[in-house]
Parts: structure tokens; sequence; C-alpha cells
């Protein structure tokens, strides 16, 4: 960890807990089917809710996502873990209890790294260990009453713990999107957090440097990235003000509201909750053989980590490049593809992280849905590097591409954007304008460099914007001494 | 190990059982008379016992050997994720204590 | 030919085979002898739901396509839910509640052709051991009516003894099935954890309750134990996956060269007399029969009762948790906030005893004591499963009471939680090991029925039977019947 940046004269610590919804069929301890949007308790079979006599069986396909969800993070998968029941009382938790993981969990330790800015962070996690979502109450339509609809109630989650290792919402938020890019490619989850399938809970305390940990207050159900940046930094602000005040942070769960901007504490319950924890006498331990995971292993696409360090050792692109590209799988293929094409992976991926991004991003356009393709790009670059063309004149060429499409070369010749590449008739050009402007070149000589700026004005309009800049300054060097 | 009225009370809370005063008071007595015969499992030396949550646990190691046996299923079955469960709202709901519109209601839940 | 009542299983399914009789036949007499519910034996009575399952199995008969109990009535524990009879654990809180499946024991005893005669009282959620925590009334025992019938299967025990059906389900958690068999003179085993499915059995305590019959001899609980035992893999995932077995394959077999464990521990202070001497007469018969007897020791025998009492509750009160008035069952009428009537729907919906249970389990299981407890009675545990590992290098069943004494009066013990957690001490350790065990009648003493009890090693089940039938063959305990019937 770098040195904590200071808010106040307080440092920030933030943990992270965060429940990801398995993309199985059917739900971790039933054969329901865990499909969104169905008609309320269509989706809740016997098991779900719980009617005497139901008994849990475990799916294999949650487990799967468990084990690549630990490969990816570089985790331990344990080889026997345990199933354990969470004990409270809550109507859309049928059982009275959630069946969890406690003590033994399958997956423990491993870390998430991404960039804050230029800085590469790390984060360490403490474990991941499977759990059953519960059901939804619903308050709205009904006065004095909550309707509760149990589809969701068995859904398979994984619940991913971190320590206590970011020190700004920036960097929590930057964690956030990095471990749910990872979930989503190495698809164990749809990474819908308006649907739910990607819920975060945020531990946020303050301390002065070099203090123990504060009390912490946990933000719950974060499911935006906005307002998760937006929820954490009130409840900094929050902490420090009552801390300045005098009043000591009592432990609490809090939630937060989007249209006020605030964190609320929930309603206290009588006394911190007593789980009662206990090993699931319905469930005997998971046992996940070495086998088991070296074929999960052998299966898993391209982790986005190992995937970065490839493009780094491959391309030779810088750290920083690498990770913004393996940002999807789809974001890699289409720089892969037009690195290919055009041979100029650093051009490539200039191109992809800057234009091309900012136009996805304004016109809301995802990367499988682009106008412009991977090969059309990788064109449109191997005609700056091979310097045919500008690379102010690369731009109109983009756009016309972005919203008429076409051919690189045609739409070069159509708008007649060929670089000037003649010397003498840039020559040409130069000494007309050096002799025109005599001011310019005087100063130079004295000694002020940035003199030229106004001289390549002037020759850029005289060759219609087609010369060279490289060459100009080049040729203007030379000329000048 | 006696309990106390403030402990009952907790675990009332806990259990979210109702207790009456008279109730309270009689639950606290015939516990206590439970625990006295409880105590001595403190005076038991389990130094490296480990705890037995199934007796599956104890099947191991048979002795005797029955062909086909899977005695192994002391390890947790894994089944395929497979959809097979159709909508059965309607026999599932018969015996909801209050049912609108398909949705099992409760007194208003407050976060 | 003696009266239907009076027949066994085995004698029955021959009966109905050879078509000397019909399944509709059969349950029009014993739905007769159930009028007026005699001991308050049964909870639920549908005869439309029975007679058209004796229409369909005289249907199988003609077709010869019939299994191999077609025909033959038996009654379910009410802790076995049912879709077509009620299902209410002896308990207020699910009063008039319908399941919408079947459990697994009772479809495997249907697709072997076994006719439903109803459900079955028993203690409230199988927590007790004399039927008198039942929230519908007491059942009494055949034997004396001013006396308890044994639990938590008491309206099993008592429905079978009575002639009111020939076999019933039972199920057995400390003792539930062994004790009011030995208490009405009947035969009832309980396998080996696992072997039959608790899918579909109102949990208790899920690492020690199992399912099993309840019959007049050891040869029909053979019979009903090979069609209800078999893995359910898909169900329930404390099914061993053992294949079905046919149990009754060694019942023939002479006694020769059985080494029977006699444990002091079960020969204490604590016993009576007259079931002391009963169950001594009953080795020296079965010595007779071939077999020798070794001294063995279980010493951690008395612990059982604060380990079972531990364990259990706190099983049950997370299990019970489920009963919130929310999905099914009972909901309080008048009640407040959401709270409110949490707390008001359990504690009108559940009983005293009940009640106890939840608050010791909820206790263990507390922050702080879960250590000393819970975790210290897992571990005692395993140590009495040792014991009994030890004590079967040396002798291949082990024989001994049910209980301490023969059935006591209704109410002597109601009030005292603790004197019945007592009387448990002979069957709660095989209980906490996972192992088989069997109660048959082996005596008499003022009228009242004594029971033996057999304990053999893990999936022993049919050498049980065995020393059982042997045993039955020899003797006439579990021919007697009760006055009257």
């Amino acid at each position: 960890m770098s040195s904590a940046k200071l808010l106040h004269g307080y440092e920030v610590v933030i943990g992270f807990e965060t429940h990801a919804q398995l993309s199985t069929h059917s739900k971790i301890f039933s054969r329901a089917s865990t499909a969104f949007g169905a008609e309320p308790n269509t989706q809740a079979c016997a098991v779900d809710l719980a009617l005497p006599g139901t008994l849990p069986v475990m799916n294999k396909g949650a487990v799967e996502r468990a084990i690549e969800l630990g490969l990816a993070l570089g985790s331990h998968i344990a080889e026997r873990s345990v199933f354990a029941r969470k004990n409270y009382f809550y109507p859309d938790l049928p059982k009275g209890y959630q069946i969890s993981q406690f003590e033994i969990p399958v997956v423990q330790g491993g870390a998430v790294s991404f960039f804050l800015g230029d800085e590469k962070k790390t984060v360490r996690l403490v474990r991941a260990h499977l759990e059953e979502d519960a059901g939804k109450s619903l308050h709205e339509d009904f006065i004095g009453q909550s309707g509760i609809d149990l589809n969701r109630a068995g859904t398979p989650l994984l619940e991913i713990v971190t320590e206590p290792d970011m020190r700004s919402s920036e960097e929590a938020v930057a964690y956030a999107k990095e471990l749910h890019k990872i979930v989503t490619w190495i698809g164990i989850c749809d990474g819908n957090m308006q649907e739910g399938s990607f819920r975060c809970d945020a531990n946020v305390s303050v301390r002065k440097p070099g203090a123990p940990l504060g009390t912490r207050r946990e933000i719950k159900n974060l499911n935006s990235f906005k307002f998760m940046q937006q929820a954490i930094d009130y409840e900094v602000r929050w902490q420090i003000e009552q801390i300045e005040d005098g009043h000591a942070i009592q432990q609490a769960t809090v939630l937060f509201n989007p249209d006020t901007g605030e964190t609320r504490a929930m309603r206290t319950k009588e006394d911190a909750a007593d789980y009662r924890y206990f090993p699931d006498p319905d469930l005997p331990p998971l046992v996940i053989s070495r086998e088991w995971v070296e074929r999960v292993r052998s299966e898993m696409a391209e982790l986005p980590r190992v995937m970065a360090e490839r493009f780094v050792a491959q391309y030779g692109l810088p750290e920083y490049d690498a990770t913004a590209l393996t940002q999807s799988k789809a974001m890699a293929a289409y720089f892969e593809e037009t690195a290919k094409a055009c041979e100029q992976a650093k051009l490539a991926s200039n191109w992809i992280m800057g234009e091309l991004s900012r136009r996805m991003n304004a016109d809301d356009i995802g990367i499988e849905h682009l106008p412009v393709k991977a090969v059309q790009l990788g064109a449109l670059i191997k005609r700056i590097a091979d310097d045919t063309i500008s690379n102010n004149a690369a731009k109109q060429v983009f756009d016309a591409l972005w919203s008429q499409g076409g051919e690189v070369d045609a739409i070069i010749e159509a708008k007649g954007l060929r670089q000037m590449n003649d010397t003498g008739a840039l020559e040409a050009i130069i000494d007309e304008v050096l002799a025109a402007n005599p001011k310019n070149v005087e100063e130079f000589k004295a000694g002020n460099a940035k003199a030229l700026n106004g001289l390549v004005g002037p020759i850029m309009k005289a060759s219609k914007g087609k010369a060279n800049p490289a060459q100009v300054n080049a040729l203007l060097l030379k000329k000048l001494g | 190990m006696s309990l106390t009225p403030q402990d009952i009370s907790r675990i009332a809370s806990l259990a979210r059982l109702e207790l009456p005063a008279a109730q309270s008071e009689r639950m606290l007595h015939q516990i206590n008379a439970f625990f006295g015969i409880v105590a001595q499992i403190s005076a038991v030396d389990t130094t490296g016992v480990v705890p037995m949550a199934h007796p599956l646990d104890a099947m191991a190691q048979l002795p005797q050997h029955i062909p086909d046996a899977d005695v192994q299923g002391i390890t947790l079955r894994l089944r395929e994720d497979a959809v097979s469960e159709p909508d059965q709202r309607e026999a599932n709901q018969r015996s909801a204590p209050a049912v609108e519109r398909g949705l099992f209601l409760v007194p208003k839940v407050i976060e | 030919m003696r009266p239907l009542h009076q027949l066994g299983v085995a004698e029955l399914a021959a009966l109905l085979k050879t078509k000397e009789v019909s399944a509709v036949e059969v349950a029009t007499r014993f739905l007769a002898r159930s009028a007026g519910n005699p001991h308050n034996a049964f909870l639920d009575i549908d005869s439309e739901v029975t007679l058209a399952q004796a229409r369909a199995s005289d249907a199988k008969i003609a077709d010869s396509s019939a299994g191999p109990l077609e025909g033959v009535p038996v009654a379910h524990k009410d802790v076995f839910v049912t879709r077509d009879f009620a299902t209410t654990a002896g308990s207020k809180m699910l009063q008039g509640y319908r399941s919408p499946f079947d459990a697994t024991v009772v479809q495997r005893l249907r697709q072997a052709g076994m006719v439903s005669l109803g459900k079955l009282n028993c203690d409230e959620f199988a927590m007790g051991s004399s039927n008198e925590n039942s929230a519908y009334g007491p059942v009494s025992n055949p034997w004396d009516a001013s006396r308890v019938p044994g639990g938590s299967s008491g309206g099993s025990a008592a429905a079978v003894a009575a002639g009111l059906t020939p076999a019933a389900t039972g199920t057995d958690t400390g003792g539930s099935i062994r004790q009011p068999a030995a208490f009405c003179g009947i035969t009832g085993i309980k396998p080996t954890y696992g072997r039959a499915s608790r899918y579909g059995m109102v949990a208790y305590a899920s690492s020690l309750d199992q399912a099993g019959p309840m019959a007049r001899s050891a040869e029909d609980c053979a019979l009903l134990l090979a069609a209800m035992c078999g893995p359910d893999p898909d169900r329930d995932s404390t099914s061993l996956n053992v294949p079905a077995e046919d149990f009754s394959r060694h019942l023939q077999q002479p006694l020769a060269g059985l080494r029977i464990g006699i444990a002091q521990e079960f020969f204490g202070e604590g016993l009576a007399d007259d079931v002391r001497q009963s169950i001594d007469t009953a080795l020296a018969q079965l010595r007779n029969l071939g077999a020798s007897t070794v001294e063995v020791t279980l010493p951690r025998t008395e612990l059982s009762i604060p380990v079972y009492y531990i364990i259990a509750p706190a099983e049950a009160s997370s299990n019970l948790s489920r009963f919130d008035g929310v999905k099914f069952g009972h909901r309080a009428k008048e009640h407040g906030d959401l709270l409110d009537m949490y707390q008001k729907t359990r504690a009108q919906g559940f009983g005293q005893e009940v009640q106890r249970r939840i608050m010791t389990g909820a206790y263990v299981l507390s922050h702080g004591y879960y250590d000393a407890y819970y975790l210290q009675a897992q571990k005692i545990r395993r140590m009495i499963a040792e014991d009994f590992k030890k004590a079967f290098a040396q002798c291949d069943v082990i024989v001994g009471p049910v209980a301490p004494t023969t059935a006591w009066k209704l109410g002597d013990k109601a009030d005292d939680p603790v004197a019945n957690y007592l009387a448990d001490i002979f069957t709660l350790p095989a209980s906490l090991a996972g192992l088989p065990c069997m109660s048959i009648p082996a005596g008499h003493s003022a009228g009242l029925p004594v029971g033996m009890q057999l304990i053999g090693n893990y999936l022993q089940e049919a050498r049980l039977l065995q020393v059982a039938h042997q045993f039955q063959m020899h003797t006439d305990f579990h021919l007697a019947q009760a006055e009257g019937v």
C-alpha cells in the first residue's frame, strides 16, 4: 500500500464485501430457475420455501464458479470446506437461517490488482465463500404490509471479502470495477447491477495516521459505481465531523439514499446479531480435488491479468495500457485484431484508449457494436505509420468511418488528405514563409525556440494542411541552423 | 452454569418466542435443572478429539466391505446445474396464512 | 384363520397375492377398527383416500404387476409429509397443513404397494418419550390405558399393538421407535443413519433423525425396511449411497457362533428389577440358541444424556425457525408489528417441551457458549462412537434393555422434563453414533411389555433382524396381544 492521502488529517480505511450472483441456471440448493423477472413465487419451489421436510442438494455449477473465481484471483481453493447455518429471522429468509460458510470457506486469500491513475494498487482478499441469496420484500403496493417474493431465495452467491486495504473512495470504486470486470470476464456472474447481480457493502472507518483502526460503519447494498463513490464520500465526511464534534462512532449498518446523497443508520437491532453459526447437519463437507481444480484451470479462458502481462511482453506495451485494454474480452480482442492489422501496437493502444473510447462513451455504444471495425482502424493506423496521412487527417478519416463507414484509402483520396511528402515542394513553401516572416526568424536565431511556432502555422496553411509536421520541423531547423 | 432471567429474555428474543413472566420463570427453573446434568460434560477431557458433526463421519472406516457401497457419501454430493422444478405456486401457497397476487403478506418490514 | 387385524405384514401380503382376500376388504376391516380413534392413536383418517389406494392395489394384483407388499395397510407417523392427508407433526403450528409433496419413505412404501390408513399421533415435532407432548392429546397404551405408550412414535406403537394397522412408520432420533415399541410390546428398528431418506420428514435433529418400521415381528420389519431404505441422492444429501438390500436374507440363519456384547453400563443401578429379570432370561434364551456372551464396556453411556440433549435441541432450534407464520402454518390472529407477529405466532404454535428445547438449543449455540457446550458435546459424541467401535471388535451385537422401566402412568413425568430425559439413557448412545438398533418384545411384568434392545455395527441391519427373528421363532412374547385386541 502506498502512503495514504489524508482527508482533513484523517486516513480513510475501506474494506469491501461483494455479493456476486452466480450465473447458474438453477439455484444453489434446489432445482428451481434463477432467471430474473418472473412472476412472484413462480420460481420458488418447496425447498426454496422451506416447506417442512425439505432438504438442500448442492449445485455443481456453483462450486465450479467458485473454483474459477479462486483461480482468477490467485487464491487458495480449499480441499475441504464446510457449510454453516447463519441463524436469524427475516421474512425474506424462509428457513430462518441462511446456508453460508463460516469457519472454512471454499476460497481463501487472493488479490485484485488495478490502476488508480498511474499507480498500481493491490487489494488483498480475505476469502470468498458460497451462500444462498434471500428473497425480496416489496413495500410499495401494500399499506402497513410488505409482500414477500421468494423467487430470488436460493440463488447462489459468492461473497467476496477484502482486507481493509483501500484508502480512498476512488480506490474503492476502482477495486469494485476491477472485480466486476473479472467476474464478468470469466463468466461466473452477469454483472447486471440494476438487477442486483453484483452488490457491494463498504466498511468505512477513519483514523489519525498511526492510530489503531477506527470503528467502522457498513454501507449496504451499493449497486452502482456512481452511488458507491458518493456514499463513501458522504460517510467519510460524516464520520470525520462526528469525531471532530467529540462523538464516538458507533458500529452500525447504514443505507445510502441516492436522492438525498446521505447515509443513514438502519433501524438498530436490539442486540448485536448473534447468528449462532454451526455446521449445517444437512450438508456433508465439500471436497474439491486438485484434479478438478486443474481441469477447471485448463478450461478457463486467459485471465485478464495474464493477458495484460502477455500484452506487455508480446507488444511491448506499458502496464497501464495493457490493463486498460484488458477491461473486457471484447476490448482485448479488438485491440489484438487492430494490432495485427497495422503492426503498430502502441499506436493501436493509443487510438483505442483515446479517440475510440471517447466516441464510445459519447455515443454510448458498446465495443461489440462499433461502426469502425478493428481491421479498419488497423488500416487507418497503417496509413499514419507509413506517413501517408498526418494525425489530424487521420482524425478526419476516423470521423468519416464512424459516421458513414467506407474504406480508409478511398476516404483519404476522396477528401484529398494525402500528406505532402515531397520535400522539394515543401522547401519551396518554407522558403517563402521564412522570407515573409523575418521577425520570427530573428527571434528564433536570438534563442527563442518558441518563435518557431509562428512559422509552422503559415507553412501548414500554405500546404493546405498536407505538410508532414515532422518534416516541417526538421526542414525548418535545418534551414535556420 | 446457571442461567439468569436476563439470559432467558435474551434467548427468547433470539428465538422469537413471547414468554409471559410466569412462563419465563418456569422456563428458567426447568432449564437450570437441565443444565445441572449438563455440567458434567465440562469435566471430560476432549483434548485432540475432532468434533463429530455427522455420524457419516464415523462410517469412513468400516470393518466390513459392502460391494458397491460408497460410504464416502460423507462428502457433499453435487448435482448437475439443471432446472427441473416447474411453477407450482398454487400448490405451494395452499397453506399460506396471507397471500395476495402471489406474494406472501407480512406486517410491514422496516429497514 | 385368525382375524385379519391380528395378522402380520408377511401373512397379509401372502393372502392378498393369492387373492384370498382383497385389498379393499383388508383396508375396510382396519378402517373399521379405527372408528372412535382408540387410544387417540390417529390424527388424520380419510377412508376415501385409503379405499382408492386399495382399489388401485387390487387392480395391480389382478394384472400381476403387484409390488412385494401390495394391498398391505400401513399408517404413517405424522412427521412424514403426505399429499393426501394433513400433516401436523403433533403440533398446533401445522394444524391443517397440506404438503404439496409426499415424503420419500411414504412414496417408496406406496410403490411397494402399501395402502395408507392415515396419520398417527406423536409427540410434538418428535420431541418426547411418552406421547404426552402432542398438541392433540396423549396416546394411551393398549396394554393399560392409564399408561403412556412411549414416545415420540407413541401413536405408531399403539396402533400396531391395538391391531389398528399391521405396520406403521416411526422415526427415531434418541429412541423414539425403540422405546414405544418396548412399552407397547411390538418390534421396531432404527436403521443406520443415512439408510432411509429424510426427505419429507419434518426435521427435528438432522444428524440423528432416522425413519424406521414398527410392526409385530422382525420378519415384518425386514419387509418394510427393504422398501423404505435406499439412496435418495437427488433429495437428501445425507442419504448413504448404499444400494437397497434384502434385509430378510439372514432371517433363517441359526445363531451359532454369534457373539453378544453385554455392556455393564446398561445393567446399572437405575435398571428396574423386573426389566433386568426379563432381559437376563432373554439372554439365557439367546445362549440356548447358540450365542455366546462377552462383557464389553460403553463407559460414556451416562454422558450420552447431556450430549444428546445439547446436540438435538441445538439442531432443532434451527430447524424450527422456518415456522414463522410467513409461508405456511399457524399465524397469530392478533398481533402488532412483524416482531410481535413472530413472537406470538411461535409462542402460540409451539408447546412447552418444544419451546424448552428451542431455548436450550439457542443457548448452547449462542456466542460465548458454543465451545463449552455444542462443540464439547460433538467431541464427546465422537468418543462415544469410538467406544462402540472398540466394543464391536469383541462382539457382533450388543444386547440390553431399551428403557430402565416399563411404561409409566400418564401424567407421572409430565411436569418433569429432566426425568423424561434420564429415562432415555439406553437408547441415546446408539443414536449419537448413528448405529442400527432394534427393540423386540422380551417379556412381561405386571401385565406390561418389556423390550430388549439389539445394537449392531454400521449397516448390520440384516444381522440384527436375524437375531431378532431367531429369538421370535423360539419365544412368543411378540405374539402376545393386549386384552381386547
